[in-house]
């Protein structure tokens, strides 16, 4: 038996991660939910033979009990997700937040999934798709010696952002210096991001750079991000290090690239998977502890 | 080309895009002697930030000697008539940044973005426009787009709430008739509502002649720096544009001999050496690419031996733009280990 879900945001995060949540052997993706019935998004579900409703969370909540929904993913905008997990917290579902909001703690699953699932939390945020690619090497670097600062560079295809991600620019870079201070584990951090139009459209790249307190342990560094290269792409297969990590004094850089599935969107969208593979991942788990509690 | 009676409004970059030229390192005395020289001379803005806007202090673009808010208060409290103004790139700076700097005394800021992402700026504006700055949509790159698209880009800045539009040549690589048609572009389409501006770089030496273009086609605030103090080539030269203005009889309310005397005894000797049009900095404008990579392309080059020249090329074909200075170290490793030499 899977567990039953819905996707609350029909925009590309939404239909990316409902192609990925059809895969899965355990989550079984039932209700699409938009704010617009013509969306890109809400059509392809209603295709795929998904339940679909335009009228936003509120013509989803009649149905949640009817139709056994646990999980609710949530890729609207920062603004709205309040009040939608308000909405669906009161009836006992679990929410998977991937906006910007952070009202539930930060999940970045190669890091930090074990603790979230001991705790049984109600909602998890996903944190953004610049941190979900570059936390990681920061908790690599962190796992080895004191990580003084961390900074990282996100960079995607204007393609690939939608309105939501445009409308949350300051939320995006807010959330993603949280999650590198309370899960990549760095006394300070900084986010930047750029979106580049160019045609054909770029891959998703990340750079991140790290100043350690003492002077860095470069092989054990290497190891950390290497292994930790290795457990990213257990779920993200198109995530690589593509340059790096390159010692400059106590600064350490590293170059990532992420291509995505093409799922949703064509591969260079690599900025879609990390961020739905990793909400993908989480729910999983999730669904295995709700059904041995059942 | 006939301007007499124009009247415009020169907006000095010196302590702005002059921080890319020092890698932000200006000291407060600097920046008190430069500005208070400026307001002298009637220049009635100035923009002072780090090089990349607020929020742009970082391993990645170079931490500034001082803070933002340092800078502001070694400029502001000697104004005697000058508007101090901020840069704020969305994704580098966000509004907390944007409100900090309103405290220590900017009253324009301008919102930059490339120029097919106005969308990103809507935060920033609709913030500015409650703050009652005057604000800007300053749309950078502005060659890599036609008319069309960069209208449709500058009237969602506009929705936003900004009250004048700037058509940015980052890359220094328009000529004066795709200035003059960009200009006219935005007037056609919004006639005297929004005010229009014009930012240049001189990397292939057209600062000025540029500038007289946007002019003729309604461009009515118009960037300098002093000595051409500025990323990639510079500026263009304020002390020039006013003389230039001066024998055009257009009206810039500043004194050509104290601006000349600021540039020549002020500025040049804070610069070490004068800003030239290089055969690194006529590459960006040649091949279009954002002029603040050009300290980037060097240090790449004296890293990885690969030529700056070819470095900066590249991240023109590759369609690399303003911010993503990252990319340089990691293109120049990549042709570094495609000729073996790493």
């Amino acid at each position: 038996m899977k567990i039953n879900c819905a996707l609350i945001g029909s925009g590309n995060i939404g239909t990316d991660l409902m192609y990925k949540l059809k895969r899965s052997d355990i989550l079984n993706p039932l209700w699409m939910v938009g704010i617009d019935p013509e969306s890109d998004g809400l059509i392809r579900a209603q295709k795929d033979g998904m339940k679909t409703t335009s009228d936003g969370v509120d013509g989803l909540l009649p149905f949640i009990k009817e139709d056994g929904i646990k999980i609710a993913f949530d890729a609207t905008s920062a603004y709205v997700h309040g009040e939608n997990n308000r909405k669906l917290a009161e009836l006992g579902v679990k929410v998977i937040d991937l906006t910007p909001a952070a009202i539930g703690p930060f999940c970045v699953p190669s890091v930090n999934m074990e603790q979230l699932l001991k705790d049984d939390v109600q909602n998890v945020n996903m944190v953004t798709c610049g941190g979900q690619a570059t936390i990681p090497m920061v908790a690599a670097i962190s796992s080895v010696q004191e990580v003084e600062y961390a900074e990282i560079i996100a960079t995607a295809a204007s393609k690939s952002a939608g309105p939501g991600t445009r409308a949350n620019i300051d939320e995006f870079t807010e959330t993603t210096k949280l999650g590198i201070e309370k899960i990549g584990g760095a006394k300070k951090g900084k986010a930047i991001i750029i979106l580049n139009p160019a045609e054909p459209p770029l891959m998703m790249r990340d750079t991140v750079h790290c100043q350690t307190t003492e002077t860095p342990d470069q092989d054990a560094i290497i190891k950390s991000v290497n292994d930790m290269v290795k457990e990213v792409q257990k779920f993200v297969p198109g995530y690589t290090l593509k340059n790096g990590p390159v010692f400059d004094g106590n600064k350490i850089s590293i170059w990532l690239e992420v291509e995505g599935l093409g799922d949703y969107l064509p591969k260079y969208a690599g900025n879609l998977d990390i961020i739905t593979a990793a909400a993908t991942n989480i729910a999983e788990q999730m669904a295995h502890s709700i059904k041995a509690g059942v | 080309m006939d301007l007499r009676g124009k009247k415009i409004t020169i907006h000095d970059m010196s302590l702005r895009d002059g921080m890319h030229s020092v890698r932000h390192q200006f000291t407060l005395d600097q920046m008190t002697a430069m500005s208070t020289a400026m307001d002298q001379a009637g220049v009635p803005m100035i923009e002072v930030t780090h090089g990349d806007g607020l929020g742009g202090s970082s391993l990645n673009y170079g931490y500034g000697l001082h803070t933002n808010e340092e800078w502001l208060d070694a400029v502001v409290p000697n104004m005697k008539q000058a508007k101090i103004s901020a840069l704020l790139l969305p994704g580098i700076g966000i509004v907390k940044d944007l409100e900090r700097a309103v405290e220590h005394g900017i009253s324009t800021v301008r919102v930059a973005t490339h120029c097919t992402e106005a969308d990103c700026s809507a935060q920033h504006i609709k913030a500015a426009v409650e703050m009652k700055l005057d604000t800007v949509g300053f749309l950078m790159m502005a060659h890599m787009v036609d008319e069309k698209k960069l209208v449709e880009e500058a009237r969602k800045m506009v929705s936003y709430g900004a009250t004048t539009i700037y058509a940015t040549d980052s890359a220094g690589y328009l000529l004066p008739d795709m200035v003059g048609s960009r200009i006219a572009a935005l007037k056609a389409e919004f006639g005297d509502e929004i005010e229009l501006g014009f930012h240049g770089h001189n990397n292939l030496s057209m600062g000025v002649a540029n500038s007289l273009s946007a002019i003729e086609a309604g461009a009515t605030r118009i960037d300098a720096s002093l000595a051409g103090f500025g990323a990639g080539s510079g500026n263009t030269a304020t002390e020039v544009l006013v003389a230039v203005c001066n024998r055009m009889g257009i009206e810039t309310g500043i004194d050509l001999d104290k601006i000349v005397d600021a540039a020549e005894d002020i500025a040049l000797p804070i610069m070490g050496k004068p800003t030239r049009i290089s055969r690194d900095s006529l590459t960006l404008g040649y091949a279009g690419v954002y002029s603040s990579f050009l300290l980037f392309a060097r240090r790449a080059e004296a890293k990885y031996g690969i030529d700056a020249r070819t470095l900066l090329v590249e991240l023109g074909r590759r369609g690399m733009i303003g911010g993503q200075e990252d990319m340089i170290d990691d293109c120049a490793m990549e042709m570094a280990k495609a000729k073996g030499l790493i």
